[in-house]
């Protein structure tokens, strides 16, 4: 398990030292959010309806942003060739890096999120369950994200092959976690949405660091 | 008697059983087709309540099977590939992408045919049809992954592993009819309890899954010979073929 937070603490800290790159995505996800009402209209009623779906793409294409980057800089100075190697186990450490990069690109859209939903006139139990369903959704993204970035990587044309790979797999994460927010906005409810997010968040967890070890495996070989 | 179960597993023999096989499969794809079509548009009675307009079902629904069959087929060889670390396998799932990429998208575009004189509109967001267009696109990424990998045994792997990751998804596509009641009208066929379709048209239906079938058999080997033949140019055998001998590699 040690392995585990040390390969969160060092991702954590190769990123603090760049800053820019993490606040990148971040920008990202506000200047999207910011479109949507210029493109579409500034009436409040349309703006409730489209407000959390909107935001729930926003967080899907910033976390795509920081997949390439996330085994990217391991690969290129052989760091990654020694998690290989070395006697530990790589699920963990692979699990250590899906960790950090959720931290990076996840938290800070959990936190901004509400923030942005008083842009789009969302009320208070909109926005707090548009967190909470950020919160058990974006993990998701992470770990599915993780396969496609140790498949592509150092493919050419990898960027966009990543989305073409990963944003299909994102579409029940995306349709239950707007879903949750549009279920509690209409009165339904967001319990089932909320339960089946958890219930795709914990295969996620327990697979992803499995299959993605073997992308690397293959993509090493 | 003990079978032989990896005889054909190397490109050398199946090279040979796929040219003895292709091209009857690809008459009973012919013959089959021709039969389930002249039941399906000559024989079977127009619908009571949807006319002339649902003889698409023919082609629909087998084509629909054929797009999810073939995924899980892309799956089956994809496990056999990464756990036996066969070279035949990786090209039977390259071999298999294209036709059910193919598939889905006619099971798409028959349906919304279909859907615009049934439901009166091309497309609805409904979870059967969202999950085919998914089902699309995982054979376009597919496809995409393989050929953007120059490491032909590197694009293999990779690409079974996305295979197995995306076969999740067919079962999704499978039971989304009873996990969300919604527009789409629920499975014709069932196994478990009589159809609620006339005999003959049910003929029709079966007649042109297994014709698919037969398709999909015969353009898989016919191109499997090639991706064998182009893999292998190294290999004598493949330089002593009279249809390769002759040509620079």
């Amino acid at each position: 398990m040690n392995i585990y937070f040390t390969v969160v603490q060092r991702d954590l800290r190769l990123a603090m030292r760049r800053k820019a790159e993490v606040l990148n995505s971040v920008f990202f996800f506000v200047v999207v959010a910011t479109l949507f009402p210029l493109a579409i209209g500034p009436e409040p009623a349309m703006l409730r309806q489209i407000g959390p779906g909107v935001l729930w793409v926003g967080a899907l294409l910033a976390t795509m942003l920081g997949l390439s980057r996330m085994f990217e800089g391991d690969f290129r100075d052989g760091s990654l060739e020694n998690m290989l190697l070395s006697p530990h186990s790589l699920g963990l450490m692979v699990f250590g890096k899906i960790t950090a990069h959720w931290v990076l690109c996840g938290v800070p859209l959990v936190i901004l999120a509400p923030v942005l939903g008083l842009q789009f006139d969302l009320s208070e139990e909109a926005l707090w369950m548009l967190s909470l369903s950020l919160l058990l959704g974006t993990p998701v993204l992470s770990c599915v994200g993780a396969i496609g970035a140790a498949l592509t990587l150092g493919v050419r044309g990898g960027g966009i092959l990543i989305s073409l790979l990963v944003l299909p797999l994102y579409v029940p994460v995306l349709v239950f976690g707007a879903g949750a927010v549009q279920a509690l906005e209409s009165g339904v409810g967001a319990q089932a949405h909320v339960s089946i997010l958890l219930a795709m968040l914990l295969p996620a967890l327990f697979f992803s660091p499995w299959a993605c070890s073997a992308g690397l495996r293959i993509a090493l070989e | 008697m003990a079978i032989r179960w990896f005889y054909y597993a190397a490109p050398q023999t199946f090279y040979a059983l796929a040219a003895l096989l292709w091209p009857w499969l690809a008459a009973l794809a012919a013959a089959l087709g021709i039969a389930g079509l002249w039941i399906g548009f000559a024989l079977a009675p127009a619908d009571a309540q949807q006319g002339e307009g649902y003889r698409i079902i023919f082609v629909h629904v087998p084509v629909s099977w054929m797009s999810m069959l073939i995924y899980l087929a892309m799956a089956f060889w994809s496990v056999l590939g990464l756990t036996f670390n066969t070279r035949l396998s990786g090209m039977m799932t390259r071999a298999l992408a294209p036709t059910g990429a193919m598939f889905a998208f006619l099971s798409l575009w028959t349906g919304a045919l279909w859907g615009k004189p049934m439901w009166g509109t091309w497309w609805v967001w409904d979870a059967r049809l969202t999950s085919e267009l998914i089902l699309f696109f995982l054979y376009l990424g597919y496809m995409a992954l393989t050929s953007a990998i120059d490491d032909v045994r590197r694009a293999d792997r990779a690409g079974a592993l996305i295979a197995i990751v995306g076969a999740i998804n067919v079962p999704i596509i499978y039971f989304s009819v009873k996990w969300w009641n919604t527009l789409h009208q629920g499975a014709s066929v069932s196994l478990t309890r009589s159809p609620s379709m006339a005999q003959l048209m049910l003929w029709g239906m079966l007649l042109m899954a297994l014709s698919f079938w037969a398709y999909t058999l015969a353009i898989v080997c016919y191109r499997v010979r090639s991706l064998i033949v182009e893999r292998e140019r190294h290999t004598d055998w493949v330089k002593a073929l009279p249809e390769v001998s002759g040509v620079k590699a």
